[in-house]
């Protein structure tokens, strides 16, 4: 047989010598077994809860497979990638990323009431999508490339490139993406070793200018903040999917009511029920023990990638692999945390679940780009 | 190949940069403390509201989705005396819309309108009166399968409710005995709404779901059966009933009458075996006409002219003072009262009491009635129900009315004993001849009675027996009535030709009502049927002769198919005689 160990490492193994995948999906594929594992689970049950969720509807999981197949082509075409090539064209990318956003911001298509999305004739596209990716690349290349700990000059760099792309995305508006944008550079400058001190400040920076930000927020997002305070306030407006979505989760009990039981789900009344709000139809349907399973399958998956990021070669693919890592975190807990009211109403898809072809293509880049991290290893690569 | 020393399985440190101010691992440890703390968060939230507040949160979800829902009992059966079905209650479907939902699809308006049958712009206004209601209907009463194509439809906020329609097999046959129900399934008029308490039935529930638009999506349980409501067998015949319909519609036809009604009693339990009204309607044709829906038998009062010449002679007979061959001189067909004066169509010179009431003369009976005190005409007028309603309670049914004898005036006392002055109901009436069946009185209803009801005795049977007599004398030779003879039968009875008071009281010229109350079998009383002919208008308005065959065509074939034996079978023999010999004639 071709596949052979050299140290006995079963097929489905944790590590190999100095961390290296010897799997011939990473040999050959540049792909990493478990996290593929992972992803595929996750990508099944999604589809499960879709056909749930859509009134079993066969044409919506359909078109979801089509766009699994989508994210998965695109995570193998990422992996194949060496990240140095990834370092190199980063600047080019971000600079991309922001013009792109520009054109969106004065020619964009308007959806449901958000100036989002750019038309290029043959593809219609998010261009803040392009930044969920750009960003934490950017925050990697520009601290790998310079000795660190960073000076402070160059974080207040590394913050207006933050601050620029994200304030042109919450401009759209479109506040979910300015989140998932501006937490995976904050998580690289995190990574990057930024002092307490200084992070301390900032926080301390944000928390007194909460206020101001409150004055530039539109109407339907205070909505929202003060509908996540009191939903019960407004219950057929603005707290009207918060109370129906808390309600499908909790009739969900321990057990849960079993697949396609869910009467709430079923009976139209948890709203965006196949995207953003599809977790409340599935805890309503398997319960508590069945959002653990999720939990479970998620934190595997973050557990996986955290690990790859520590086995990563070099500064920019480290902090770059966790930085993925962490914001992806970041999508599971912000939309888990809304649906079941512990975190204000924030338009981000539950990763992997919800319908959607976008954000799930450039999510599977991203893990793509953490496959290529973990496999594309020099022999005798820095640690 | 050289195996290096192993590392351990994940170094947390090496997830930070190493050069950060303070140590990596310490960094990496509060990184992942945040995640954990977050996925316990998280968790801890899940059980909060899925052990916790699971209770709560199931039983708001539920109020949003569970409904109780009202199922329909199905209405009684009205049915004749022998069980055949009068009115039943079929199952109909109703649509209904929540018109804040519906309006949400008005693109799907054409394929509904087309459904419904009505024009886009009805519908459109129809959907646009009520768009501050959340509850309409769309139409009421199809059939099952109109209502299951616009369910296949799907829209928004459109369900349907089951209800039931009622049917009248015999349409104007029993049109205003029965009456008919509203579209909400109550009783209206007639006898659907004197015994509606019992006929309608107690409405069951059961917990449905309903989703976002109202639509039932599942039957959870059974809150509580309905019951249907009872059937009701009534006191009538159909047979006998389709018979008094098609006789008086004879009548009234060939006499181009207005209107007819007719009664047919039970005498000896008080039982209304047929009551019909002429012009009818259909009750199962929607858009009745209003007027038409009066059971005239009961709720129309009317002076029955001759037909109380029977009871004033029961009067003359009590006070003692008249027998049957008891002269009266009725010459010269004339007879003045104060400055009125009193006349007989035919003069009819010097009879006896049974031939005043066998030619009908007014002379001769407002001569007896000026004899007697007024005191005891009233006792027997009221005696027999004048005045008074006759315990059918049926709705709308009048009294009538007879004035306290203190009040009557002379011309009172005379013009009363002829039928003028008073006012009875065509049911009243014909109650009033069934007391002489038996000489007892009995509350009319309309119930079937099984049993002969014994009855109030009011008058003795043997002056009883002696009214029959002259009743039959009135379809004999020389009567007013013999049109109105059944052959094989003895029968009795009086006719009635009263004219009619026009709006202001004064009586008008040429409209009269045609009268005619009979009995048979003269031997053992069972029937008695009444019909009025109202305002003929072609032809003859005698009582006798319009309103007479009316009773001999319904006794003719009735008498056969209730199984009353003949007690006159010489009149058959006659008859065969007669037909023999008619050739030679």
């Amino acid at each position: 047989m071709a596949r052979q160990f050299s140290n006995n490492t079963p097929w489905f193994h944790w590590q190999g010598e100095r961390g290296e995948n010897h799997h011939f999906l990473a040999r050959l594929l540049h792909l990493d077994g478990q996290l593929l594992l992972g992803l595929c689970l996750l990508a099944g049950v999604g589809l499960v809860v879709l056909y749930s969720a859509g009134g079993q509807d066969m044409d919506l999981v359909l078109r979801q497979l089509v766009h699994l197949i989508l994210g998965f082509s695109a995570m193998g075409l990422f992996a194949q990638i060496p990240p140095q090539r990834f370092e190199r064209i980063t600047p080019w990318v971000y600079v991309l990323g922001v013009l792109l956003l520009c054109v969106v911001l004065f020619k964009g298509d308007i959806g449901k009431g958000a100036r989002r999305w750019l038309d290029l004739g043959v593809v219609r596209f998010q261009p803040s999508e392009i930044m969920k990716v750009a960003m934490p690349m950017t925050i990697a290349w520009l601290l790998a490339s310079n000795p660190l700990p960073p000076r402070p000059w160059r974080l207040l760099l590394a913050a207006v490139m933050i601050l620029l792309p994200v304030a042109l995305i919450a401009k759209q508006p479109d506040l979910g993406t300015a989140l998932l944008v501006s937490s995976s550079g904050i998580f690289a400058l995190f990574l990057g070793g930024i002092s307490w001190w200084l992070i301390g400040t900032l926080t301390t920076i944000l928390m007194v200018f909460a206020p101001v930000a409150w004055h530039f927020l539109h109407d339907y997002q205070r909505a929202r903040v003060m509908m996540f305070l009191n939903p019960e306030s407004d219950p057929l407006g603005a707290g009207y999917h918060i109370i129906q979505s808390k309600i499908a989760i909790g009739s969900g009990g321990v057990y849960g009511k079993g697949l396609f039981n869910g009467t709430q789900a079923h009976l139209d009344f948890i709203p965006e029920r196949s995207t953003d709000f599809i977790f409340a139809v599935f805890a309503e349907e398997f319960g508590l023990i069945g959002e653990c399973f999720l939990m479970t399958l998620y934190l595997s998956i973050i557990a996986r990638g955290l690990y790859l990021a520590a086995q990563a070669q070099g500064t920019f693919a480290r902090l770059l692999a966790g930085s993925i890592t962490l914001t992806f975190f970041v999508y599971v807990f912000v939309n888990l945390g809304m649906v079941s009211g512990l975190l204000p109403v924030v338009g981000v898809p539950l990763p992997l679940i919800s319908y959607g072809g976008t954000s799930l293509v450039t999510l599977m880049a991203a893990f793509g780009i953490l496959m290529s991290i973990s496999t594309h290893r020099t022999q005798n690569g820095s640690g | 190949m050289l195996h290096p020393p192993l590392r351990p399985f994940f170094s947390l440190q090496r997830l930070v940069e190493p050069t950060p101010p303070d140590k990596p691992l310490a960094r990496a440890t509060i990184l992942l403390g945040i995640l954990a703390a977050a996925a316990l968060a998280l968790l801890l939230r899940g059980l909060w509201l899925q052990v916790l507040d699971k209770d709560f949160l199931q039983s708001r979800g539920d109020a949003r989705s569970v409904r109780t829902v009202a199922i329909p009992a199905h209405r009684g059966m009205i049915t004749d005396r022998f069980g055949e079905p009068l009115a039943v209650s079929a199952p109909v479907d109703s649509v209904w819309a929540n018109p804040q939902e519906l309006m949400k699809a008005e693109a799907r308006f054409p394929e509904l309108a087309n459904l419904l049958g009505m024009p886009l712009a009805t519908l459109k206004k129809l959907v646009m009166d009520h768009k501050e209601k959340e509850f309409m209907y769309l139409i009421r009463r199809i059939q099952p399968e109109l209502a299951e194509a616009i369910k296949n439809l799907e829209l928004p906020g459109v369900s349907l409710q089951r209800d039931y329609r009622r049917f009248y097999p015999d349409g104007e046959v029993t049109g205003q005995l029965l009456g008919f129900t509203d579209v909400d399934d109550v009783g209206q008029e007639g006898l659907e709404r004197s015994f509606d308490k019992q006929l309608r039935g107690v409405p069951g529930a059961h917990r449905v779901i309903k989703d976002l638009f109202g639509r039932t999506v599942d039957i959870i349980e059974r809150v509580s059966e309905p019951h249907p409501g009872s059937t009701i067998r009534l006191s009538i015949d159909r047979r006998l009933q389709y018979l008094a319909y098609r006789a008086v519609q004879d009548q009234v036809e060939k006499y181009k009458a207005k209107a007819g009604t007719a009664v047919v009693l039970d005498t000896q339990t008080g039982e209304v075996l047929a009551m019909v009204n002429v012009p009818s309607f259909n009750p199962n044709a929607p858009g009745r006409d209003p007027a038409l829906g009066r059971n005239r038998a009961v709720t129309d009062t009317f002076e029955p002219g001759s037909t109380m010449k029977v009871f004033t002679v029961t009067a003359a007979f009590e006070s003692g003072r008249y027998k049957p061959d008891t002269p009266i001189d009725t010459r010269p067909g004339t007879y003045r009262v104060g400055n009125k004066t009193i006349t007989d169509v035919h003069p009819c010179g010097l009879i006896d009491v049974a031939r005043v009431v066998q030619k009908s003369s007014n002379v001769g009976a407002s001569k007896i009635a000026l004899s007697l005190p007024a005191e005891k005409l009233w006792s027997v007028f009221s005696r027999v129900g004048f005045g008074s309603l006759t315990g059918g309670g049926f709705p709308g049914e009048v009294p009538g009315r007879l004035l306290p004898y203190s009040k009557w005036k002379q011309i009172d006392q005379a013009v009363i004993s002829y039928g003028y002055s008073i006012s009875v109901s065509l049911l009243q009436l014909v109650r009033a001849y069934a007391t002489l069946g038996d000489g007892s009185v009995r509350p009319v209803t309309f119930l079937a009675q099984d049993h002969p009801i014994p009855g109030t005795p009011i008058i003795d049977k043997h002056i009883a027996s002696q009214l029959r007599d002259i009743m039959e004398l009135v379809v004999g030779p020389g009567g007013t009535a013999p049109q109105a003879r059944v052959s094989g039968y003895r029968v009795g009875g009086k006719t009635g030709t009263a004219r009619k008071a026009g709006s202001h009281g004064v009586y008008l010229e040429h409209t009269y009502l045609s009268l005619f109350v009979g009995m048979v079998p003269m031997t053992n009383p069972r029937l008695v049927m009444g019909i009025m002919i109202d305002s003929p208008s072609q032809g003859a308005y005698y009582g006798g002769v319009v309103a007479g065959p009316a009773f001999s065509a319904v006794m003719g074939e009735g008498l056969r198919l209730l199984d009353i034996a003949p007690d006159d079978l010489a009149s058959l023999g006659q008859q065969v005689v007669s037909l023999h010999e008619a050739p030679e004639n």
